[in-house]
């Protein structure tokens, strides 16, 4: 049976000054899909991703994360609904201070995780990102992949059902952009939910998924096994 | 709360102190300040609120008896003075009374006064008192006017001087505090919002990852606490240590009436922990005050 993880009905999401980056939209995730969100700048990628770990609310419509809403979600359940969800930036956004090992370990400490069972867990993710020989590194010792690595172990550590990437692969070259996306393929592969908004045609037309394409704030297409698109 | 939890929480707070360094010094020095002179003036008001309260309790009048009076004039007297309201307390004290009274006030000189006895020059008297000091005065000027009264005693410019400096006192301290109070917990305030701006990155991870809002705002409450017990460990060494110097050296040789300083235990052990107690409240109230507006969560 398809559970469903991500819903969203009808969803719009306004801005101040009235602009409108998200302007009704429905869609379904199952569980254990891997979806691609494509679209050009400003067509609402960003945006529509946000409302699902309830950075942004949306303005209009229901947002459901495995059944709950999101929206009027009351503001103390915010954290546990964020525990389920890991999430990735194009920036890395890394603790520059904190080696590899603690940038990871920190996602657990702060969730008030058993500190006996940090240490193993850490060394876990890492080794299977790769980067176990790195942990004491700091990130301004590691190249753009490796910290883009390290960012993903910190999602995963622990064991979100859903992974959300806003353009992962933005700052990274070809070779590593493929590194990492056999990572988010591991990741899939473990029955982990993944939504990955991205620019790289390449990507999208090589490792086939689901393509979710937006254009101003609304789905245009949405094809099983798709393709990047023509407009490129 | 988790033991660790808790741990982690006084480090952060603890680094938070150390990394923002010199904003740390101005604002510990701030409530030093601020607590030195609140400590100064406490020590004041709390004698000061003795001083009253002895007015209150002692202050009474003495009505002298003209000394031809016969009993029943005093009879009269005495039922003409029960009439007025004001009065809390009246007890008759005649002059034999008086004299024993004198005689033991001056202890070992009193003796040459013992041949009063045979012929007694004081006169018989009411002791009175109202239930407010500031009722004296109108008491006494009603039995002022009434027949067989020689002289009506009360002190009267002390008590009215002790009054009226004792609310001025009072209101100078309690807005001169408040103003101090609140600029150290502004700049309390000022130091955390410098914190949580410093930690922006951090504290975005944090809810990222799903680190509950008390688990993010407590830091912070420890670092406004910390800020606070800091700042007033000079004010209770200063205010402590001078009060118990005073009290010592001087206790004794207090020449206003109805003035005695509090003793200094506990006094001082009050006073510290009423400062500490103090720093600790401002600390938190200007760490609320941050995290409420700063630390959108
Ligand atoms: N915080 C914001 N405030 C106002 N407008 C915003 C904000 N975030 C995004 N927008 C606007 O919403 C639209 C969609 O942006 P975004 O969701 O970031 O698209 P994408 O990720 O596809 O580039 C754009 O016009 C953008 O300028
Ligand atoms: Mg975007």
């Amino acid at each position: 049976m398809l559970l469903i993880m991500i819903e969203m009905k009808n969803v719009y999401k306004e801005y101040s000054h009235g602009v409108m980056a998200v302007d009704g939209l429905t869609v379904n995730i199952d569980a254990g899909e891997f979806v691609y969100i494509v679209g050009a700048s400003g067509a609402g990628k960003s945006s529509f991703i946000k409302m699902m770990y309830r950075e942004e609310l949306a303005t209009k419509g229901e947002v459901l994360i495995e059944g709950k809403n999101v929206t009027d979600m009351k503001l103390k359940d915010v954290p546990f609904l964020r525990r389920d969800i890991g999430v990735i930036f194009q920036d890395f956004k890394l603790l520059p201070r904190l080696t590899a090992f603690e940038n990871v370990a920190f996602a657990l400490e702060v969730i008030e995780e058993n500190p006996k069972k940090i240490n193993k867990r850490v060394l876990e993710v890492l080794e299977m990102v790769g980067l176990k020989q790195k942990a004491r590194f700091l990130p301004n010792q590691l190249s753009g992949g490796e910290q883009q690595r390290v960012a993903i172990a910190r999602a995963i550590v622990n064991n979100p059902k859903i992974v959300i990437a806003d353009e992962p692969t933005g700052n990274l070259d070809p070779e590593t952009s493929w590194e990492i996306m056999r990572i988010f393929e591991e990741i899939n592969t473990r029955g982990t939910t993944i939504v990955m908004a991205t620019h790289s045609q390449e990507i999208v037309n090589k490792l086939r998924k689901r393509v979710i394409a937006m254009e101003n704030g609304q789905i245009v297409r949405d094809e099983h096994r798709g393709e990047y698109g023509y407009e490129a | 709360m988790k033991l660790s939890t808790m741990r982690r929480h006084v480090r952060e707070g603890t680094k938070n102190i150390v990394r923002n360094s010199w904003m740390t010094v101005a604002s510990v020095g701030a409530v030093t300040t601020t607590l030195v002179l609140v400590g100064i003036f406490l020590a004041l008001m709390f004698n000061l609120n003795q001083l009253a309260e002895n007015i209150e309790n002692e202050a009474q009048m003495k009505v002298y008896v003209e000394r031809t009076a016969e009993d029943q004039d005093i009879q009269a007297l005495e039922k003409q003075i029960n009439e007025i309201s004001d009065i809390s307390e009246m007890e008759f004290s005649s002059k034999e009374d008086e004299l024993e009274g004198l005689i033991s006030d001056m202890g070992e000189s009193g003796d040459q006064w013992e041949l009063f006895e045979q012929f007694n020059p004081l006169n018989d008297a009411f002791n009175i008192k109202t239930y407010e000091p500031e009722q004296l005065a109108g008491v006494a000027n009603q039995i002022e006017q009434m027949d067989n009264v020689e002289e009506v005693n009360y002190m009267k410019d002390v008590v009215d001087r002790l009054i009226a400096f004792n609310d001025i006192a009072r209101w100078i301290g309690i807005i001169f505090i408040g103003a101090l109070l609140l600029t150290a917990i502004f700049l309390i305030s000022n130091t955390i919002k410098m914190t949580i701006i410093a930690r922006q990155t951090e504290i975005g991870i944090m809810k990222l990852v799903g680190a509950k809002n008390s688990f993010i705002r407590w830091p912070f409450f420890v670092e406004g606490a910390l800020m606070g017990v800091l700042g007033s460990i000079i004010p209770i060494a200063v205010v402590a240590g001078g009060y118990y110097y005073l009290y010592n050296q001087f206790a004794d040789e207090i020449p206003i009436p109805f003035f005695e300083l509090l003793p200094a235990n506990p006094f001082i052990w009050q006073i510290s922990g009423i400062l500490l107690g103090i720093g600790v409240v401002i600390g938190i109230w200007g760490s609320v005050m941050s995290v409420r507006k700063f630390l959108r969560v």
